[in-house]
């Protein structure tokens, strides 16, 4: 199993590992709850060394990106980050990504663990015709996430000048002496910095965020808080709420699909907005303390409508609330029925996000 | 008297009442609970069926009878209170109360010695 720049840290943080992707990673240390309340409330600080770093350098990078991903590459300034999804021919989703134009002809890609060397491949194929190289940094970088409302306070006292940054935005800052690339994204719904930093270095960064971080209330925070945290904030995530056989317009990411422009995936897309859609995710709140979980099946008078892609219990607002792809004539406000383990339990389709935390804009 | 499941059960005996509820080992394992779901009163339950559950943000699990009865009592407060499956799963955190039908069942069970052991091998 692959293990991140920061395991001897987790073990030492006592915490609970398991297996992600392949990678030996954080599921908790304290506990998910009280790890939730800490990215509300003041600091969380998140290993995500995981996820893959794929960079895209070249005469060519800006219209291949473009021509690789939904959202409009094209019209970032160097400086600056997107989020897209990335569509085979029949618009179904191969992976969503950050896409960082570093350069005029410079661009990262930082693609979910899972996918890393299936996006790679992906990529490699469709670059032959274009005048780009692509190459995978993923085990030459590491990545902690800073996330919570304090955040900006308490990175500054390291790296002034990273409240110059505003959301989506990223640039290249020392913190500990320590050369990185800083950006104001996350995946918590808090505002927040990711720092990508030279994977020898993790450890370092990671140890003093942690001990100089008491006043704020930094702590540790794991995959299960990183789940309860995205789904909290109304965040897709890959694999559960979305796969290849999915389109970004169903998964409620219509907003990253850019027709103006030609993409790998358009025309499928572009049939289905046209044609209306037969099913999107939307929120439930259900009306009992159960969690409604992934594969369970969600009902109407009876008739099946749809079934749950993610599901928790949020501990910020004290209800069980789910994500669920259902038949698209339903609508915010109405109700429908999840069968938890053979038990009919009412729910009701509500707008997300379920929570808006600090992130400075969405 | 207490004794112990394999499954993870703790019982604690006092007259037929057999009080009920998990381990300090599998609160750890199941996490932050965050619902427990308690039978009816008068439930008749069987030794080694499951009858209840409890939720955690991980996962739901089945809770299954140490012993064979009648359900007489539940711990209402986990209604409103299921951390307390965490804090104190072997006090405050008790599920269920039972009145057992056939006290020999409980020679099946572990005493403190062996279950420490058989977590410890299991771990």
């Amino acid at each position: 199993m692959k293990r991140t720049p920061l395991y001897e840290n987790h073990i030492a943080l006592n915490a609970k590992m398991i297996d992600f992707a392949g990678w030996e990673m954080p599921l908790q240390y304290e506990g998910i709850t009280s790890e939730v309340m800490s990215v509300r409330k003041g600091i969380g600080i998140f290993d995500v060394s995981h996820m893959g770093e794929i960079l895209i350098e070249g005469d060519e990078t800006i219209n291949f990106v473009d021509y690789l991903l939904t959202n409009s590459f094209g019209s970032l300034k160097v400086g600056q980050v997107m989020y897209t999804t990335m569509c085979n021919d029949e618009g179904g989703i191969i992976d969503d990504l950050l896409a960082y134009k570093l350069g005029e002809k410079r661009a990262m890609l930082v693609v979910n663990a899972a996918n890393t060397d299936k996006d790679l491949k992906w990529i490699v194929d469709r670059a032959k015709t274009f005048k780009v190289k692509v190459s995978d940094f993923s085990m030459d970088y590491g990545l902690i996430a800073v996330q919570g409302p304090l955040s900006e306070e308490y990175l500054r006292k390291f790296s002034p000048d990273v409240v110059e940054l505003p959301y989506y935005n990223f640039g290249s800052y020392a913190i500990f002496g320590k050369y990185c690339i800083i950006s104001r994204t996350g995946y918590t719904g808090e505002d927040g910095f990711e720092i990508y930093c030279k994977w020898s270095d993790t450890p370092f960064i990671w140890e003093e965020l942690l001990a100089r971080g008491e006043a704020f209330g930094v702590k540790p925070a794991g995959l299960g808080a990183r789940d309860v945290c995205r789904l909290e904030a109304s965040y897709m995530l890959y694999g559960n709420d979305m796969d290849q056989d999915t389109t970004p317009l169903e998964a409620g990411l219509s907003w990253v699909v850019k027709f103006e422009k030609d993409f790998i995936g358009k025309e499928s897309l572009l049939k289905q907005k046209e044609e209306g859609l037969k099913r999107r995710i939307r929120g439930l709140e259900v009306l009992d303390k159960r969690i409604a979980r992934h594969g369970m099946e969600v009902f109407k008078d009876g008739e099946k409508v749809g079934v749950i892609t993610s599901g928790t219990f949020s501990p910020t607002l004290g209800k069980s609330i789910a994500l669920a792809m259902l038949d698209s004539q339903l609508k915010p406000s109405e109700e429908v029925e999840v069968d938890i383990r053979g038990t009919k339990v009412m729910a009701k389709i509500v707008k997300l996000p379920f929570y808006r935390g600090s992130v400075k804009s969405s | 008297m207490k004794k112990y499941a394999k499954t993870h059960e703790w019982v604690s005996v006092d007259g037929e009442i057999a009080t009920v509820g998990i381990t300090n080992f599998a609160q750890e394992k199941l996490g932050d609970v965050v619902y427990v779901d308690l039978p009816q009163i008068n439930k008749e339950v069987k030794k080694g069926t499951a009858f209840m559950s409890v939720e955690s943000v991980k996962a739901a699990s089945d809770i299954y009878a140490p012993v064979s009865g009648k359900v007489v009592q539940v711990n209402e407060r986990l209604n409103d209170q299921p951390e307390l499956v965490n804090k104190d799963p072997e006090g405050e955190g008790w599920l269920v109360k039972i009145q057992m039908i056939d006290q020999a069942e409980l020679n099946d069970l572990l005493d403190q010695g062996a279950y420490k052991k058989f977590c410890e091998e299991e771990s």
